[in-house]
């Protein structure tokens, strides 16, 4: 890990099979989990909705919980209480179930309408920071980001300034995907040869749990990430780290890049050990727009060309023939 | 005539077929409910060859591919077969013999074949010059939408061989009408399917 | 040709990989070893299941029974009790696979016993199974049992494509059990998002097996709902008008109607898929102009009236539910009959719901979050109706009943998460997390599943003529709410954590004891199915001391109740006049119930038909035929169905008779009995002696 990293806590009922991927995954229990501890604007405001629209449904639904047993124990058979078996209808009656759920709808709708537009993954943050720009590739099973301005990109591995807003282009290499941080805000889908747009930012400097949400085959739940919020000069640290010290992103590279594997077949593809095993110096430009295009990769990177097919089925044909 | 009240939209067979007549109340209700449902389909084909039409992936389009002289062809071909079958139907339920009522079937039939015909034709054609459906999202999209126009109307041939063997074997008894009134519906469904397909696809391929 | 081109031929891509215990016997390693015994077990369940069904049914010489009173039957009774049987199988199946996946859920911090591939086939046959082979019949049986009886009508309008429609059923439904058998099955989930199912990534018979299952089942339900749709309008007795009908037959014509639009957008979204698949189309590919965004919104086109599809019936159910055993009329007929026709007509408004994180724009998700909350307000009309249906009523806790208040309450916190769910804002946040599973879940568990286990137990008596025991059953409630609670709360919890649906492990501690927590839900979900094995089993042991011959034992409202128990091939020796609604309650408060008619005459039924059991066996083999790329057995099988639809078409005697004299034996025989029975007050309905014959209330009041 980098120098910000605090140590992972000692974890208790973990299997064998888990072992070897934690320390890249960095799969720390630190990481926050859930926007109810929300630790950007985005996730706060999902919460404030979340608790207000729960509060106001419960105008319906309390009545619900309270009456029905009330009712059910005071019109039991043998009870006392009166029976009326041909009454069915009330005007009164019918006036305040359809009126008062209409109501509690009306009012939902409207801040229904107000959040939607308020926190549409799409509108940039305010702030008086310009925003980081970072553009994720989901590849099974695993995020590749890259930094245009800063031309590096990682693998799993978000890093961003407290004090500045993400601005995020996605795209998928493979099938849809969803880009999750629960913490920090919205998730949004990733789509193979579409660009969608999500818009997150930290309160402060901290580590969060990262995702992919949306079901892409056997290395799924593998496919968990940290990002992390750090100070400026740590971000500028960072930078300068796997500039220097970062692996190039050549031909034979990115082929591996974008086989079927999850981080650690990965890593130990790449014979990567150590914090900048899965960190790229010298990112081309364009490389993201020749992605979400289709266009060979192949031109833009350094490196022998490799001919062999791009994708591995998950699984091989059944049967006899080839 | 005006005595037999309506017992379903459409065609009624009347008081001279009582049995039939009756019959068809359930039939032919259920008939419509089932074009209902057939109709999603083809509006949903239709969506999707709307959504498709730019997805030609560096492939042949619609300028390419379609020939307007065989595609009114077709239509024409069609229509008159509605109006045949609509002939046929009159004779079903005012000449009481067969005779009449066959013959219209009879042209009816070639004229439905000639269209699978001649739509085989195109199709062939189409491939000739690249336009398979392996080779763009809207050659998918048209693939799916008009040959399944025309598999209909295969189905609704064979029906109608089907019953013309019925007629000779059980005389045009009951079933053999609710039959016929029922395939007159699908005919003129599919007449009406392929003005669609006609309009929107190969016009609009053109505009 | 040699030897290895005719295999090649007459096997297609089918090989010893193909067997589920291959992969384990080729690469011993623990997992496969742990996961190909899981599914031999359950391979080898199938397949001695069946053997002993065989065997059991030559034992015992029943084959001719099984063809001529089951197979071939168009009773749609017979039909209905079929389906429910089908849709009971394909439940204990997905139980357990749901109690598998909650296992390895509870030890899944980092690790656990299940593959990630085993897994993937464990949700999607767990979902598949669900929706279409366990939800979809079990209500098309209940509605095809009580909806002729209760409009009054001798059959369905087509009798015979009611058969045709629990065959293809069956043949959806045998072909998912076949893929234990020989393996794999899709990993995509119920849904079947491509490209993940496209042929790039997944070209294996799996997705195949997904397609043309449920492809058989949309046919089936696609011809199911034209027929119940037909029947309503029109085989209704004289004087059964539309706002005459019970209220499960309005959510039955409602469901009926939704069948008939939303099954469409299913069949092509599949067979387009399939296309892709087999024939090298472009409709969702990643190359050359595909566009999966027309899957997912084809899919929840039909996904999200599908919904309604299952829970509607189950309303009806519940509606009679609370009416019958709180002794009074159902409160606010007309607002539940609209409500209900409005929740029909929004369902097909909102599809876009189950995508909001796709990126459209905020003024598209806000219009059909909108659109997704205003279905709320009539459901929660109904809720209240419910309430005020059993409001100035005499409320029995009966089984059913136990069964409808449970629903009652969770139903409402369901109801509460999806309005959560309608904000685009928050669901940008639970969407695709446990929190969504959860959510779904306490909207069909109780919402579906409830509903027809409480129709199930309270037109058991009606069907077989003897009421089920009570011990087990109320075990069996008691068990499926706390069950539920214990299974999906947690889910509820885990969601908000972050976790996401179809994982397989997990890396954070935090998880970790609300996975044990459902894990137990699970366990107590699994004494529920236990308990309702065990309440038959005792049931039919003591069959004798519990009948209902006169047929009514729960003092129903609706005309089904004035039958015998079981109901007479024709339903009603006469067909009976209807004059207000709760026609039998009415008969019964005017004391003209069990009347003897002035004449009898001959009843016309329809004959048999094997078309129904044909096209199963046909259906079944061309898809099983098309799974394995078996195409001499795909043109066998298209060519036989072809063939049988056309000699059908042929058959003349479509009907039989059964003679005046015959009913008329019957049903004064019948009324001999009626009169000979004790009448019971309410307090002893449960008990043995009641026979089926309700005490005529005493000023008013039920006794």
């Amino acid at each position: 890990m980098t120098d910000t990293t605090p140590p992972c806590p000692r974890r208790f009922g973990r299997f064998a099979a888990g072992l070897a991927i934690m320390p890249l995954l960095a799969g720390c229990s630190h990481a926050h989990l859930s926007f109810l501890a929300p630790q950007g604007p985005i996730a706060a405001a999902q919460r404030d909705h979340f608790w207000l629209v729960i509060a106001i449904t419960l105008v319906v639904v309390l009545p619900v919980f309270v009456l029905t047993p009330v009712i059910v124990w005071r019109y039991r058979y043998g009870g006392r209480a009166a029976y009326r078996p041909r009454w069915s209808f009330s005007r009164r009656l019918e006036y305040v179930i359809w009126g008062i759920p209409f109501l509690i709808v009306g009012i939902l709708a409207v801040f229904l309408w107000r959040q939607t537009y308020a926190l549409d993954p799409y509108n940039p943050l305010p702030a008086d920071n310009e925003p980081l720009h970072v553009q994720v590739v989901g590849y099974d099973w695993k995020w590749l980001f890259i930094y245009p301005d800063q031309h590096i990109a990682t693998v799993d591995e978000l890093v961003f300034p407290d004090d500045r807003p993400l601005a995020l282009e996605l795209t998928s290499d493979t099938v849809m995907q969803s880009f999750f941080i629960p913490s920090l805000g919205s998730q949004v889908y990733a789509m193979n040869g579409m660009v969608t747009r999500l818009h997150l930012a930290a309160d402060g400097p901290g580590r969060f749990r990262g995702e992919n949400s949306q079901y892409n085959g056997k290395g799924f739940h593998t496919q968990r990430f940290t990002a992390r919020a750090v100070s400026d000069a740590t971000f500028s640290d960072f930078v300068e780290r796997v500039r220097r010290q970062g692996r190039a992103l050549d031909r034979p590279t990115y082929q591996i890049l974008d086989g079927r594997n999850t981080v650690p077949e990965l890593a130990r593809a790449l014979d990567g050990t150590g914090d900048d095993a899965l960190r790229f110096s010298a990112i081309p430009d364009g490389l993201f727009s020749a992605i979400v295009a289709g266009v060979p990769i192949q031109s833009l990177l350094p490196g022998p060309v490799v001919t062999s097919a791009r994708q591995t089925p998950l699984h091989q044909p059944q049967g006899g023939t080839p | 005539m005006t005595a037999t009240p309506s017992r379903h939209p459409g065609l009624n067979l009347g008081r001279a077929h009582q049995e039939a007549h009756d019959a068809c109340e359930v039939l032919v209700f259920g008939f419509w409910v089932f074009m209902m449902s057939d109709l999603i389909i083809f509006g949903l084909l239709f969506a999707n060859y709307v959504t498709q039409l730019d997805a030609l992936a560096g492939g042949p389009g619609p300028g390419e591919l379609f020939e307007m002289k065989s595609a009114f062809l077709e239509t024409l071909l069609l229509l008159t077969s509605s109006f045949t079958y609509g002939l046929a139907s009159y004779c079903l339920k005012y000449r009481h013999g067969r005779g009449w009522l066959t013959a219209w079937l009879g042209v009816t039939l070639l004229l439905g074949l000639a269209f699978i015909g001649f739509e085989l034709h195109d199709f062939h054609k189409m491939a000739g010059e690249g336009g398979v459906p392996s080779r763009s999202g809207f050659l998918s999209a048209f693939f799916a939408l008009v040959p399944l126009h025309g598999l209909h109307v295969a189905s609704a041939c064979l029906w109608m061989v089907v019953l013309m063997v019925q007629m000779c074997v059980h005389g045009l008894d009951t079933g053999v009408k609710t039959g016929l009134v029922r395939l007159g519906l699908l005919w003129h469904f599919l007449d009406i399917v392929w003005v669609g397909i006609f309009s929107l696809v190969y016009l609009g391929g053109l505009a | 040709m040699t030897l290895n081109h005719f295999l090649d031929l007459a096997l297609g891509r089918l090989d010893w990989h193909a067997l589920p215990f291959w992969e384990m016997i080729e690469q011993p390693t623990l997992s496969h070893i742990v996961n190909g015994s899981i599914v031999t077990a359950a391979a080898s369940l199938v397949v001695l299941g069946a053997l002993a069904t065989v065997v059991l049914i030559t034992r015992f010489g029943k084959w001719r029974v099984l063809w001529s009173d089951w197979l071939t039957s168009v009773d749609h009774k017979r039909i209905g009790i079929m389906f429910i049987v089908v849709a009971l199988v394909m439940l204990a199946r997905a139980i357990i696979e749901a109690v598998f996946m909650r296992a390895q859920q509870a030890v899944g911090l980092d690790g656990g016993f299940l593959s990630a591939e085993h897994f993937g086939e464990f949700f999607t046959t767990h979902g598949t199974i669900m929706v279409f082979f366990m939800a979809m019949p079990f209500l098309t049986g209940v509605i095809n049992y009580v909806m002729p009886l209760q409009i009054g009508a001798r059959d369905l309008s087509f009798p015979v494509m009611n058969s045709v429609s629990l065959g293809l059923t069956a043949a959806g439904a045998a072909l998912i059990m076949v893929s234990l058998v020989l393996t794999p099955f899709s990993t995509g989930g119920w849904s079947g998002y491509p490209p993940f199912t496209e042929a790039s990534f997944n070209p294996g018979a799996g997705v195949d097996y997904w397609i043309w299952a449920v492809t058989l089942s949309s046919l089936g339900s696609t011809m199911t709902g034209i027929n119940f749709a037909v029947t309503i309008y029109k085989e209704r007795a004289p004087g059964m008008h539309l706002f005459r009908m019970p209220l499960f037959c309005w959510t039955a014509l409602c469901t009926s109607i939704l069948m008939i639009f939303a099954m469409p957008p299913l069949t092509v979204a599949t067979a387009m898929l399939a296309l892709d698949r087999y024939l090298d189309f472009h409709f969702f590919t990643q190359d050359l102009g595909g566009d999966m965004m027309n899957y997912v919104n084809l899919f929840w086109l039909f996904g999200h009236p599908e919904v309604y599809i299952l829970i509607l019936p189950a309303f009806g159910v519940f509606s009679e539910v609370f009416s019958t055993f709180s002794g009074k009329r159902l409160y606010g007929y007309k607002g539940l009959v609209i409500a209900t026709m409005c929740i029909a007509v929004l369902s097909f408004t909102v599809w876009l719901h189950h995508f909001f994180t796709m990126g459209q724009s905020p003024s598209i998700n806000a219009a059909f979050g909108i659109a997704t909350m205003l279905i709320g307000v009539p459901t929660g009309v109904k809720i209240y109706d419910w309430m005020l249906t059993m409001y100035r009523g005499r409320v029995r806790l009966t089984i059913p009943m136990v069964y409808a208040l449970g629903f009652l309450i969770l139903f409402v916190l369901g109801g509460m998460t999806g309005i959560l769910l309608a904000n685009p804002s928050i669901d940008y946040q639970v969407h695709n997390t446990l929190f969504l599973v959860a959510h779904f879940h306490n909207m069909l568990v109780p919402g579906l599943l409830f509903g027809m286990l409480a129709g199930y137990q309270m037109w058991f008596p009606k069907a077989f003529g003897f009421r089920l025991e009570t011990r087990w059953g109320y075990r069996a409630a008691y068990a499926w709410i706390a069950g539920f609670i214990l299974a999906f709360f947690p889910l509820y919890a885990l969601g908000l954590l972050g976790m996401p649906r179809r994982a397989v492990g997990f890396i954070e501690p935090a998880y970790l004891p609300w996975t044990i927590i459902a894990g137990i839900g699970a366990l107590v979900v699994l004494f529920a199915l236990f308990s309702l094995v065990m309440q038959f089993w005792l049931s039919l042991r003591h069959r004798h001391e519990n009948r209902v011959p006169v047929g009514d034992p729960w003092d129903g409202r609706s005309l089904e109740w004035a039958t015998p128990a079981p109901v007479p091939e024709y339903n009603f020796p006469v067909t009976p006049e209807v004059s207000s609604r709760d026609a039998f309650m009415r008969e019964k408060d005017l004391g003209q119930a069990y009347q003897r008619p002035a004449e009898y005459r001959d009843i016309t039924m329809p004959a048999n038909s094997a078309l129904g059991p044909i096209l199963t066996v046909t259906g079944f083999l061309m898809a099983f035929g098309l799974v394995w790329y078996l195409w001499w057995l795909v043109l066998l099988a298209g060519v036989a169905s072809v063939g049988a639809l056309i000699a059908r078409s042929f058959v003349r005697r479509t009907t039989k008779v059964i003679s005046a004299e015959e009913v008329r034996e019957t049903h004064e025989a019948w009324l001999r009995q009626v009169d000979e029975t004790q009448a019971v007050k309410r307090d002893k309905e449960q008990d043995t002696s009641n026979r089926g014959r309700p005490a005529a209330p005493v000023s008013g009041a039920v006794q």
